[in-house]
């Protein structure tokens, strides 16, 4: 993740040569120290006694200015080195770890809504049931061992890893026992159904969803890192450059000469390493900024609408396994019911119309895509909400006139279930996270790109307009011989 | 699964036992009077479904706890309700499919509904329409009850309902069919032994809101009481070991003891539930004549159907029981 810096952390390392060449000019001839202070005391009386005289000015001019250039070579390496290394930190940590999280979240509200399905379907559940809340789970077991080995750092990540950990074998645990009963025909299946999602509802998922949110955080943390503005460096350039021009200045009111050409090389040099330094970063920023802007946010929102939509489904499925024991409110609402109802409006806002909605994630997924590829399978997702909630409706009504078998029939069955509508919805945001996930990409290494050599680059200008520096000024030296 | 407000029910039935105590009794003199007579078009539910407290039995209608399964004498007279359902063809019963042993789903053939109310059903249709009737069961969840039969959604609902002086103000029941009552359920090699000190330091589970709730609140014996939606979750908290016991009415906790055979119900029944067939107020006809198929049902003693269908879906788990509990009427 963080080899660029290893690899141009180490051009800064020679300018410093250049240093000693020029500062031991002036406190060349070290006199038998007794003592720090001596020492010290020594070399300003030397330097105050070169500065009376114009070669020795001209030597502290020179020292000086080479060490502004080496110093803005050496502070920009290291700055584009971090800001290149959060940048690689973004595209390949912190970015699929939070990417992995969201699968664990997705996964384990899968395996429950897939496992609450094939409840419903009892002895006729599919083999592709079966095998997708194995495949779920074995994804989340996976996943939190690699978020495991990678989270380090984070205290809070390790704890809530820990805590998915514990609670995984026993849900799974739960499950199968639901399944057990449940073929043999005995209600109580249903209920240990019931109490594996309420574990995950209450203790899983929250945990999935805190993991999502810190992985997410570091990414936005790593974001932060890789576009700030390498000021300290920008400074030292301007100031380089400017002391540069000063040195320049003066030459030509004492000698009348325009051109110095080691200084003018030095100029030069440091001119180009402080523009590529500001427009690199510049480039590197819009693409970073891009990647979140575009990318990364849309990611968030459309994980969360389809968590959402996991959820809604997991809940009607459960409707009809509670068949109303449980109830919630003051007017005995039915838990599953007023829970599916919730899910829905979380997705596709309050209204009902095909598109009266306002608010809801997937309208706000709509609104972050920014191009048509990315808006297409968000509409569509919409557009199947819809139906979903209509068949929904109608299945409802079923419940209601006491016609269990239609009613399951309208939810898992074959003649337009609102399991189709479900599928579609799914299909459609995974569609679209599959787009969002490449644009974030493509954007992200764009800006990474463009602080690629950049460090090092800086460091070579930085050699080269400490040389001019100091052949510049000895050339003007020279005349004093 | 919906006992919940089942056990609820038991709750207002328990009611004028605290108005016995005597803390309700003024009180009850006060609140009445809004309830009286039959409303044709009854205004939404006036009593919320799920009675938590003992507050106003409705006196007005002269029901307490003692009179409260009272119900019309029988007759096999066709009224307006008898010849509605005749003429319709099909009697429209709401039911349970949720609870083990009175209203379930046959796992041999989960399109049938199987068990104890569903018996009672058949021969209610069979009499009405009869040898071959037309039933139609509809799966109503424990809150839809008392709905379902106002609005005439169903035409009865046979789904252990307990009959309360409460719901006696929004629906008409039969006879009771069955005494049931709250007791303990534990595992068989469980030290408890009853509804006692043998509780002292255990963990018990009990349904939100219901009857066992309440009796533990007021006595729980030195238990920790734990509470959960449904009183079949109670059997999966005992079953994974979070509870030592549960408490819950006789009849469902048999139908929890039938899923699970290390499990049995301890010591006696501590309180009383009647449950009874609820129908539309108007459907006197009705009530009469499902109460004389109700007399036709307990007759025979040892050979009678209702014995032959407790033997069959509730002795094994709920042994004891000596016959139904005879009719009371009230005129």
């Amino acid at each position: 993740m963080s080899y660029p810096p290893t690899g141009s952390a180490a051009p800064p390392a020679p300018p410093p040569a250049p240093e000693p060449a020029a500062t031991g000019t002036p406190g060349a001839e070290p006199p038998p120290p007794s003592g720090e202070r001596a020492v010290w005391a020594e070399g300003l009386r030397r330097l105050r006694a070169a500065a009376t005289t114009e070669p020795g000015r001209l030597r502290i001019i020179g020292a000086v200015l080479a060490a502004l250039v080496v110093l803005f070579g050496a502070l920009t390496a290291w700055q584009v080195t971090d800001r290149s290394a959060a940048a690689s930190d973004v595209l390949e940590s912190s970015q699929p770890l939070s990417r992995d999280a969201a699968d664990i979240y997705r996964s384990l509200a899968d395996a429950d809504t897939t496992a609450a399905g094939g409840f419903l379907a009892g002895d006729r559940e599919s083999a592709a049931s079966r095998k997708r809340y194995t495949d779920d789970i074995a994804t989340a077991a996976r996943l939190l061992v690699r978020a495991s080995a990678n989270s380090q750092g984070s205290a809070t990540a390790r704890e809530e890893i820990e805590r998915l950990n514990n609670g995984l074998p026993r849900y799974t645990g739960l499950v199968e026992t639901a399944r057990m009963y449940n073929r043999q025909g005995l209600p109580v299946g249903g209920a240990y159904l019931q109490y594996a999602n309420d574990r995950m509802r209450t203790q899983l998922l929250p945990a999935a969803r805190r993991l999502y949110v810190t992985e997410t955080g570091r990414l936005d943390a790593d974001h932060d890192d890789a576009t700030a503005w390498p000021w300290v460096a920008l400074a030292a350039g301007v100031l380089a450059v400017g002391g540069l021009g000063w040195a320049q200045r003066r030459t030509y009111l004492r000698t009348n000469r325009v051109f110095n050409r080691g200084l003018l090389i030095a100029t030069a040099a440091s001119a180009v390493a402080l523009l590529w330094t500001v427009g690199g970063h510049a480039v590197a920023r819009a693409g970073l900024d891009d990647s979140i802007e575009h990318g990364a946010r849309s990611l968030r929102v459309l994980n969360e609408a389809r968590i959402a939509t996991l959820q809604a489904r997991g809940d009607e499925n459960l409707t009809l396994v509670a068949r109303g024991g449980k109830v919630t409110g003051p007017d005995q609402r039915d838990f599953y019911e007023v829970e599916y109802a919730a899910g829905m409006r979380d997705l596709a806002g309050t209204g009902q119309g095909s598109d009266a909605a306002v608010g809801g994630k997937l309208r706000e997924a709509l609104a972050l895509a920014d191009d048509e590829a990315g808006r297409a399978p968000v509409r569509d997702a919409l557009k199947n909400v819809r139906e979903w909630q209509s068949r929904h409706a109608e299945a409802r009504a079923e419940n209601d006139r006491g016609d269990y078998q239609g009613a399951l029939a309208k939810v898992i069955g074959t003649d337009r279930p609102t399991k189709e509508s479900f599928d579609k919805v799914e299909a459609a945001l995974q569609q679209a996270l599959r787009h969002e996930q490449a644009q974030f990409r493509d954007a992200a290494e764009g800006g990474r790109r463009a602080l690629t050599g950049l460090a090092g680059g800086a460091a070579v200008l930085a050699v080269l307009a400490a040389a001019g520096a100091v052949l510049g000024i000895g050339r003007r030296l020279s005349e004093y011989r | 699964m919906g006992m919940r407000a089942r056990m609820a029910d038991l709750g207002s039935a328990l009611a004028p036992v605290a108005a016995g105590m005597g803390v309700m009794a003024a009180a009850a003199a006060v609140l009445v009077p809004v309830l009286s007579g039959a409303p044709a078009i009854p205004p939404r539910p006036h009593v919320p479904e799920p009675p938590r407290t003992a507050v106003a039995a409705p006196a007005a209608t002269g029901c307490t706890e003692e009179n409260a399964a009272e119900s019309l004498r029988p007759s096999d007279a066709d009224g307006d309700a008898v010849q509605r359902i005749k003429k319709a063809g099909r009697l429209v019963v709401g039911v349970d499919q949720n609870s083990y042993r009175w209203g379930y789903r046959d796992p041999d053939n989960p399109r049938n509904l199987i068990g104890f109310d569903i018996d009672l059903a058949k021969a209610i249709a069979k009499d009405i329409l009869g040898p071959h009737p037309h039933i139609v069961y509809r799966a109503i969840p424990t809150n839809q009850r008392i709905d379902a039969v106002r609005q005439r959604r169903v035409d009865m609902v046979v789904r252990t309902m307990t009959i309360n002086c409460e719901r006696k103000a929004q629906v008409a029941f039969s006879t009771s069919y069955f005494k049931a009552g709250q007791q303990v359920l534990a595992p068989k090699r469980s030290s408890i032994d009853a509804f006692d000190d043998s509780l002292r330091g255990k963990k018990i589970c009990t349904a939100r809101g219901s009857t066992g709730e309440q009796q533990l609140k007021r006595e729980d014996h030195g238990a920790a009481v734990m509470t959960v939606p449904n009183q079949l979750d109670c059997l999966v908290r005992l079953q994974l070991g979070e509870a030592d016991a549960v408490v819950t009415d006789s009849a469902l906790a048999a139908g929890q003891a039938a899923q699970d055979p290390t499990v049995e119900l301890k010591g006696e029944p501590f309180s009383t539930d009647m449950y009874g067939v609820a129908m539309n107020k108007e459907d006197e006809d009705l009530v009469r004549r499902v109460n004389k198929v109700l007399e036709e049902y307990r007759e025979g003693g040892a050979d009678s159907p209702w014995t032959h269908a407790y033997d069959k879906w509730l002795k094994a788990d709920l042994p004891g029981v000596s016959g139904p509990p005879a009719p009371q009427y009230s005129d």
